[in-house]
């Protein structure tokens, strides 16, 4: 009796510590973000207070009013940036899906010449780090002038996903068993219609993954984008959080406000694709 | 329905010539069963004449045309797969109706021939369950019946039965045949399962390494193997083979025993030949062979035993070879028993030692 009680106090405890460790990780996680949502709506004055303030006293939607309404101090274009990376980021992304889709499934069905150098090689292309190009591309977008352009944008980040992409999607195709393919031709389809009916919609989840990752490369990279454009004709969201910097001062709470409309919609499409993006991620490991 | 001929067909993969030359008629509704060990080049034959692999020389024909340049969509044929290949994103409904969607039937025309397919099949009240939710053997049956819905020329099966248990191979060769009785279609079965080929077949065509050994009856086959390879790749345990030499007007082997000559060759002096006797032949005395003029007699030690039930497979060493016998109606045998065997001469076999090919005239 007395050892069914002690299990049973263990095994509370177990539970409990397991909960309070789990609340520790998901705090450490959550807690920057949180604080940019707190920040995007209370006056500077709590935002800069020491020692900090955790429970709000006042909340406001100043920072958003200011940002749209294009008001106040710096006020920054703040529609013409999210247009704009809204335009270069799903641009990218349908690019480097098509590509992704057509290169990882040649490799996954095909024999070719120098295959597996072909496929080293769009690997390697991945070990550059992206500010490493950023000089050089300046340059040769500079002379073709298509520096400071959607266009130019949409280049580079397809080149930069592309070979994820390809990567990703063969991995899919790979597990697509061939013999669907070929029992849909027997059943009287094209090679088109063989991938379109059957092909695609089996590797679809592990295309929608590859997709959303594309397209939060794009969506939040910085490092490229701020060399890459200069105006608000091109500039993207990360770059525009700059323009609420200023000789001596910082926007705080503007630039919260900002990142936080930058949040929503990526986590709009997370949402709308997680079950995918989940079935996608584990697609290797339950084959049934 | 139609017949399908193969002639002088060759496939090569670059230089690797992996099916030779090979010939072959198939009547209309025919059941022919390909077999052979794997890698004997029967899945690529029937690849070929489903169209999925290139012809490298020669020609298929399914009813009068030459169907080598044809895609497969256009050779009306259907085809089962090994692994079922069924559609995992659709319901069995839309598996068993796809490629009449494909050709543009109307929703009626499609639900129609689903319905009958699927009562064929007993598939009936599994019609919205995707794939992932049925048993191997249901899965099969789907297969069979997107196969059967639009009532093609040749049915192709590629090793349909393998990946299921024992039990259900069983059940599915007999729903199969019955299949077969009922659509009276042109069937090409490929299969490793010697087995599956004896029980299935019209005509069984047995391959070994990109050639055709033999074509024929199961019973012709399995009673005239024309080489040591049929005669022990068909029937179960295989053939028992024994060398030795023609000596005297008898077969005398290293050891120095000898059993005469079975009736029906004609052999020289100092022959070298490998004898075949299946354990169906070579039975200890008093175990239900009938007495008969081609009897001969050997004493042989038991080493093991493997009661199956209804008989016994006995392992004993004849001339020095390790050799299988069957004792029907069995007693108990202890290993290390001495025991006297009848070996029935006229259902033994003869082959030459160096080709394996067989000596009966």
């Amino acid at each position: 009796m007395a050892s069914k009680i002690n299990h049973r106090a263990r095994h509370v405890a177990l539970k409990w510590s397991h909960t309070a460790g789990l609340f520790c990780a998901m705090m450490v996680l959550c807690v920057p973000g949180l604080w940019i949502v707190l920040n995007s709506f209370r006056p500077t004055v709590e935002i800069m207070a020491k020692p900090p303030v955790w429970i709000p006293n006042n909340l406001n939607l100043d920072h958003y009013r200011a940002m749209f309404g294009g008001i106040g101090e710096g006020s920054v274009p703040v529609l013409t940036y999210f247009t704009n990376s809204l335009i270069i980021s799903v641009t990218s992304t349908v690019i480097a899906i098509l590509v992704g889709m057509a290169g990882g499934y040649a490799f996954a069905r095909y024999k070719f010449k120098f295959k597996g150098g072909i496929f080293v090689g769009l690997m390697v292309t991945r070990a550059v780090p992206g500010v490493a190009l950023s000089l050089p591309l300046f340059i040769l977008f500079a002379r073709i002038g298509i520096i400071d352009t959607h266009i130019g944008m949409i280049l580079a980040y397809v080149a930069l996903n592309v070979p994820f992409t390809v990567w990703l999607i063969d991995g899919f195709f790979r597990q697509v068993p061939p013999e669907l393919a070929e029992a849909a031709e027997i059943d009287g389809c094209t090679r088109w219609q063989a991938f379109w009916r059957v092909e695609f919609p089996v590797a679809r989840s592990g295309i929608a993954s590859a997709g959303i990752f594309a397209f939060l490369t794009s969506w939040n990279e910085y490092a490229l984008a701020a060399q890459l454009t200069r105006s608000t004709t091109s500039k993207t969201m990360p770059v525009g959080l700059l323009d609420f910097t200023s000789q001596f001062t910082l926007n705080w709470g503007g630039m919260c406000a900002l990142a936080v409309l930058m949040i929503i919609p990526a986590l709009i499409l997370t949402f709308l694709v997680q079950k995918h993006l989940i079935a996608g991620l584990t697609f290797g490991g339950v084959k049934g | 329905m139609a017949q399908v001929h193969l002639r002088d067909v060759v496939k090569k993969y670059g230089t690797l010539e992996v099916v030779h030359s090979i010939n072959l008629d198939i009547a209309d509704g025919e059941f022919v069963v390909l077999v052979g060990p794997s890698g004997c080049g029967k899945s690529t034959t029937l690849r070929m004449v489903a169209g999925l692999e290139g012809i490298s020389g020669g020609e298929v024909a399914i009813g009068d045309q030459v169907v080598n340049d044809l895609p497969p969509r256009e050779r009306n044929i259907s085809m089962v797969f090994q692994n079922y290949a069924l559609y995992p994103h659709m319901t069995v409904r839309e598996n068993l109706g796809f490629s009449l969607k494909i050709a543009k039937y109307s929703q009626p025309d499609i639900d129609k021939s689903v319905d009958e397919a699927a009562q064929i099949l007993s598939l009936t009240p599994l019609l919205d369950r995707k794939p992932g939710a049925l048993s191997g053997g249901q899965r099969q049956r789907v297969a069979m019946g997107r196969a059967i819905v639009r009532h093609p020329e040749v049915f192709l099966f590629d090793e349909p039965l393998s990946n299921l248990d024992a039990k259900l191979r069983t059940q599915m060769r007999v729903e199969i045949k019955k299949l077969h009785q009922k659509l009276k279609s042109t069937i090409i079965y490929v299969t490793h399962d010697q087995v599956e080929a004896m029980t299935l077949a019209d005509r069984i065509v047995i391959m070994r390494d990109g050639h055709i050994e033999q074509v024929g009856t199961p019973l012709e086959v399995f009673e005239n193997p024309v080489n040591t390879f049929v005669g022990t790749f068909i029937g179960s345990p295989p053939m028992n083979l024994l060398d030795g030499v023609i000596k005297d007007d008898a077969i005398t082997f290293q050891d120095g025993s000898s059993l005469p000559i079975p009736p029906g060759y004609d052999l020289q002096e100092g022959q070298a030949v490998t004898f075949g006797v299946r354990a169906d032949n070579i039975m200890p005395v008093g175990h239900a062979l009938p007495s008969g003029d081609h009897m001969a007699e050997v004493e042989m030690t038991v080493d093991l035993t493997e009661p199956l039930g209804t008989e016994t497979l006995l392992f004993a060493a004849l001339a020095g070879t390790e050799v299988q016998a069957k004792m029907l109606n069995p007693r108990p045998v202890q290993s290390g028993e001495r025991m006297i065997f009848q070996v029935m001469l006229d259902k033994c076999h003869l082959f030459d030692a160096e080709t394996g090919a067989t000596l009966r005239k």
